[in-house]
């Protein structure tokens, strides 16, 4: 895996996927280790994400890696009109590994083929995100001991989010049965749910999220955003119906815990903070210990 | 019958070595000659279209002079034109008849339909993966979605 770029979470196996995993452990249990002193990882952020950039910061930093790049473009010569083959390369120069992160799709994608050193994608438009894949099938495994035969909801835009199509993507090499939830516009996309079924594995599809609630081992819960109705009253509807409140999880499993990629807005409310099923804020801290997992493994230091 | 065939080739002007792409949709010969590259060919290259055709109403034939394609570039010819055949034509005589297939990869002759694809905004060549070759679906190489039927344009 030395060397090797992770632009799709399919651009590594499920052997490669749990290794990454397994040695995500070993970084929770001692997340200070300077085994990456010798290397200059580049974190370039053609747009802004300030929760992913300082994940990945904070592992590079904690590696003892120095870290260069950008936060936003706009002081760099990619606003002056530069082509991305271009800042690849000349990055390229300059370090050991690029992290980046850029609104076009298909963009890490290009930058793996003209980089000399490997490429992690940190979002590339609304197509992957595979290092936050990589930490909900941590969290998951963490949470119930297997990543094995789990019945998982999503719950929200299943349509146009990306999280949800790559985690999907991810577990269908795991026997997991998956339950749908979502309103009628934003159901997931047909050439996802044919990656379910030529897994023979099987998805039931809901519109009211109390249903699948006392049935689940996971609750995926994603942001619906205003921009996706064309009726605002559409989604005012929307917006109330697939919020999470506290009193509904009265009837779940006790090993059920509760997953968001965060930001959220409203669609969990905040005395479900405190529900030890509650497991959001933990999740975004494990995104540190897969990209410590991962920039080790790539550098070829473990 | 093939006697018959032979003397309705030669009504456009026969060539003697080279290829003949027969049985062309008549509203798609110039983008076949855009897809191979016909502008830029030297020797002779022969055309005509609204021929009428038993089998599809109107149809369009292209002959080359002295080109033997390979059958990766003859297969592009699929994407635009799926009932064509290709036709060995070597001493006056046909020495070969295929028709064309849909090519498992794609690359540079497609334009990826997601206007926010990086193929769209960096000089870079389009790649596919042909997922479903009777429907026409061509998965995008960088930005992963699918481009198929109507959205198929060429570049
Ligand atoms: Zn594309």
């Amino acid at each position: 895996m030395k060397n090797k770029s992770l632009v799709s979470i399919n651009d590594f196996t499920r052997e490669e996927q749990i290794r990454i995993l397994d040695l995500a452990e070993e970084f929770e249990k001692k997340p200070t280790q300077k085994i990456l002193q010798d290397f200059v990882v580049a974190t370039l952020f053609f747009e802004p994400s300030t929760r992913t950039r300082l994940s990945f910061e904070s592992a590079a930093s904690r590696l003892g890696a120095k870290v260069i790049g950008f936060s936003e473009p706009g002081s760099t010569s990619v606003q002056k009109g530069e082509s991305l083959r271009d800042t690849i390369r000349t990055v390229s120069n300059y370090s050991d590994i690029i992290v980046m992160r850029h609104p076009k799709e298909g963009s890490a994608r290009f930058a793996s083929e003209v980089a000399d050193v490997p490429i992690i994608n940190a979002g590339d438009g609304a197509n992957q995100h595979p290092t936050q894949t990589l930490l909900d099938m941590f969290s998951i495994r963490k949470t119930q001991g297997t990543l094995d035969n789990l019945n998982v909801a999503f719950v929200g835009d299943l349509k146009y989010g990306r999280t949800v199509h790559s985690l999907v993507m991810a577990l269908t090499n795991y026997n997991t049965t998956f339950h749908l939830v979502s309103p009628e516009s934003l159901k997931l996309p047909s050439i996802v749910k044919m990656h379910i079924k030529e897994k023979n594995l099987t998805y039931y599809q809901y519109t009211d999220i109390l249903e699948v609630i006392p049935e689940v081992d996971i609750l995926y819960m994603t942001r619906i955003q205003k921009e996706r109705f064309s009726d605002p009253i559409e989604y005012e509807q929307v917006k109330n119906s697939y919020t999470l409140r506290n009193p509904m999880l009265e009837n779940a499993k006790p090993n059920m815990r509760i997953l968001h990629p965060l930001p959220r807005v409203n669609e969990i409310t905040i005395d479900v903070d405190e529900n030890p099923m509650a497991y959001y804020f933990t999740q975004a801290l494990n995104g540190v210990y897969v990209r410590q997992a991962l920039l080790a493994t790539i550098l070829g230091v473990k | 019958m093939e006697n018959n065939e032979t003397r309705k080739e030669l009504k456009v002007t026969a060539i003697g070595n080279g290829s003949v792409i027969d049985h062309i949709p008549a509203e798609n010969v110039f983008q076949v000659i855009r897809i191979l590259n016909l502008e830029a060919f030297s020797d002779m290259v022969l055309f005509a279209t609204n021929l009428e055709s038993q089998k599809m109403g109107k149809k369009g034939i292209i002959k080359i002079s002295n080109k033997f394609f390979r059958p990766d570039e003859i297969n592009k010819i699929a994407l635009v034109a799926p009932t064509a055949t290709l036709i060995i034509i070597r001493d006056f005589k046909v020495a070969e008849k295929k028709k064309v297939e849909v090519p498992d990869t794609v690359e540079k002759i497609v334009k990826c339909f997601n206007p926010n694809c990086i193929t769209n905004h960096e000089n870079v060549s389009t790649r596919f993966t042909v997922i479903d070759k009777g429907d026409l679906r061509l998965q995008c190489h960088y930005c992963e979605k699918v481009t198929s039927g109507k959205s198929i344009s060429f570049l």
